[in-house]
């Protein structure tokens, strides 16, 4: 391991009220992964599938800190930044069934998901790319005297990309109201970051980009919402562009509904050991230390999100697809 | 009834920045140089005094970075307007504005817009060499979802650079360098010249000549030339070569059934090849003999005067493409020839045609 983690469990602060909402948008983000994964087989999702299981923490956290008019932008692995900004979540499954109700009316698939009414600017499948986008739509907020902040997803490969540089240089020259959230999850694909990068915390870079950074734990879910409350607070009054380096740790394969622990390109121990580190489950035995979300209330919660993904899906199934005279629509806008 | 002012391209374009700077609060400039006291060769200089570095943003050398971020703030509503010194530069910022810019809409479903303006410019002359000079507007012009706009005159650079940054589409403006210096009759205060297509510049019905650009210009002074011999040809200035309407151009064959088309880029996989695919697939029974292709030969552009001499077609090149298409004496040719060169007072290829200051 080569990145430095700051675990700020200070239970004192502990709000239980955050501590159930944010339980609810993990396990939320959870189930619908795990339903796209077990109907993935059925080929209505005919699009390549990057999930967030494992890694429900980020968003959960990043998103109670932020407004809806603050901008989020996202990469391939974009399923949980989308549903924790509010992204809607008919209109993601229609989407990956490629249906004129989807998001990108069938043209996206599952690696372009946006919400404009949700502040989800945009995803993009090619690595890094949307970085420079989210500074982007950090400069018009500034330029158009708004408060708003934009949020930069990003994973760990991403900051061996030019255009991260290119893109975190120009937000800190500018003071603008940006903060690159980058998931550390350890792997490019297969690659492992230790091939990929020499032995220094990523965070490193951002700092010497001149951005306000932090580390965190990116599997406490509590930890991300209190420093990303601080990196919006230090955007939102002009103070300049943040980083946020989070740790965390994907479950199943780079792409696709399978676990992949029998390629060997990690070991079962290190998974294990990250799954020991569920970001849901030792939410719940913090929960329950303060009394605050007992196994009833959790049942009584996980048949309200089933109710919400059977609800999804069947309208997602019965969304027609986009018709055949409207393959080249909105090429140019008029 | 044109306008009484005569002024340059380069001032033209630099009218039209400052009335959208004035006119628009969501425009803003950005590039390597903008805020420079030169001004990307006098289109942009003096607007940062007037305007602020908010508005004419001098940029840190990261073309893809920028325009993902010219990008990022043109989906937040704001119109950028990115310059490139050379068109090699752009090739930085092929990932953007391929992906992301030309996408955005479509991939949408209608629902975001790119307003992106990105001025290239073309280098030419001076030893300017192989990554200094090249026209590369076909790569452009591949990409659905991008415009791709060439102007010819200095009425043609101001309006179609305001109609450029009214667009709700990114839109490619690749200005060849020379052209900056022409003269020609502007119009005060904001006009739009519509990004609608292709353009009969100079009537005539024994042969057709598309041009684009510079070209256009060769093109003109050949037609003048061949009208004193006796043979009368029509000028398309292309203008927009992405969404290509070749309705202009088809009537033209229609009426002429010989085509010569000439770009300031290489003639293998060039514009040419698609007009002239075109004219095959929709006028193939209008044509009296084989389209003829002017354009660059197939290799980067040499630095030395005695290759740069041999490497751009002229006048000259288009004149005898006019006299076979059109069995013209080799008495006619050379006097159209003769006649050409003699306008270009000897003046080496490598600088500017004194010529060509216009007033067009």
């Amino acid at each position: 391991m080569n990145t430095t983690t700051t675990h700020s469990r200070d239970e004192a602060a502990f709000d239980p009220v955050l501590g159930v909402s944010l339980y609810r948008e993990m396990v939320r983000i959870r189930m619908i992964e795990e339903e796209i994964a077990a109907r993935y087989g059925e080929e209505k999702m005919r699009c390549p599938v990057h999930l967030s299981i494992g890694q429900e923490a980020v968003p959960a956290g990043i998103s109670a800190a932020l407004r809806k008019t603050d901008q989020v932008v996202s990469t391939h692995r974009c399923h949980a930044h989308y549903l924790a900004k509010g992204g809607d979540l008919k209109a993601m499954l229609a989407e990956m069934m490629g249906r004129e109700a989807g998001c990108c009316a069938g043209r996206g698939g599952s690696m372009h998901l946006f919400d404009r009414d949700a502040g989800m600017l945009l995803s993009l499948p090619i690595v890094a790319a949307s970085i420079p986008v989210g500074v982007g739509a950090a400069m018009a907020m500034k330029q158009r005297g708004e408060d708003n902040v934009a949020v930069i997803y990003l994973g760990d490969a991403s900051v061996e990309e030019g255009v991260f540089h290119e893109s975190a240089n120009f937000a800190a020259v500018r003071k603008l109201p940006a903060i690159f959230v980058c998931e550390n999850n350890l792997y490019s694909v297969y690659t492992p970051l230790r091939d990929r990068q020499p032995d220094r915390p990523i965070s490193e870079l951002g700092r010497a980009h001149g951005l306000h950074t932090v580390e965190v734990d990116g599997n406490d879910a509590l930890g991300v919402y209190r420093a990303a409350t601080e990196l919006v607070a230090h955007a939102r009054s002009g103070a300049g562009a943040c980083f946020m380096l989070a740790d965390t740790y994907r479950w199943r394969e780079h792409c696709g509904p399978n676990f992949d622990n029998t390629l060997g390109y990690r070991t079962v121990a290190e998974f294990e050991d990250w799954k020991g580190r569920d970001p849901i489950e030792s939410l719940i035995l913090r929960l329950e230390g303060k009394g605050a979300l007992d196994a009833a209330e959790r049942q009584a919660m996980a048949n309200e999100i089933t109710a919400e993904i059977t609800e999804a899906f069947a309208f997602a199934e019965a969304a027609p697809f986009p018709s055949i005279a409207t393959a080249a629509d909105n090429l140019y806008a008029l | 009834m044109p306008s009484e002012r005569i002024i340059t391209a380069a001032q033209a374009i630099r009218e039209a920045l400052g009335e959208a700077l004035r006119d628009r609060p969501e425009t803003y400039l950005m590039g390597e140089g903008v805020a420079d006291p030169g001004g990307i060769f006098g289109t942009t200089k003096g607007l940062i005094e007037e305007f602020g570095p908010d508005r004419v943003v001098e940029m840190p050398v990261a073309e893809n970075g920028l325009t993902g971020i010219a990008i990022g703030s043109a989906l937040m509503g704001q119109r950028p307007i990115m310059t490139h010194q050379r068109v090699d530069f752009a090739l930085l910022c092929l990932e953007q504005l391929f992906n992301t810019a030309a996408k955005s809409h479509y991939v949408t479903g209608g629902k975001h817009r790119v307003p992106l303006t990105v001025r290239m410019i073309i280098g030419r002359g001076w030893g300017q060499g192989p990554q200094h000079s090249q026209s590369l507007e076909t790569l452009f012009a591949y990409i659905p979802g991008l415009k791709v706009v060439m102007p010819s005159t200095p009425y043609e650079f101001k309006g179609m650079m305001h109609a450029a940054i009214a667009d709700d589409n990114p839109v490619m403006v690749l200005e060849h360098r020379w052209l900056h210096y022409v003269n020609g009759h502007v119009p005060e205060g904001p006009y739009l010249s519509p990004l609608d297509g292709p353009k009969v510049v100079k009537s005539g019905d024994r042969a057709t000549v598309v041009a684009s650009s510079y070209m256009v210009l060769e093109a003109l002074r050949a037609a003048t030339a061949l009208e004193h011999v006796g043979c009368s040809i029509e000028v398309i200035d292309l203008r927009v070569l992405r969404p290509l309407d070749m309705t202009p151009i088809l009537a033209s064959i229609r009426k002429t059934g010989r085509l010569v088309v000439c770009d300031t880029g290489w003639k293998q996989f060039g514009i040419g090849a698609e007009i002239v695919a075109n004219v095959v697939e929709q006028a193939f029974d209008a044509l009296k003999l084989p389209p003829a292709r002017v354009g660059l030969p197939d290799h980067p552009t040499p630095s030395s005067l005695p290759l740069a001499e041999v490497y751009y077609p002229d006048s000259t090149d288009i004149v005898k493409h006019i006299g076979r298409l059109c069995g013209l004496s080799p008495d006619a040719v050379d006097k159209a020839c003769t006649e050409v060169l003699a306008v270009r007072q000897g003046v080496p290829i490598d600088k500017p045609d004194p010529a060509f200051k216009g007033p067009f």
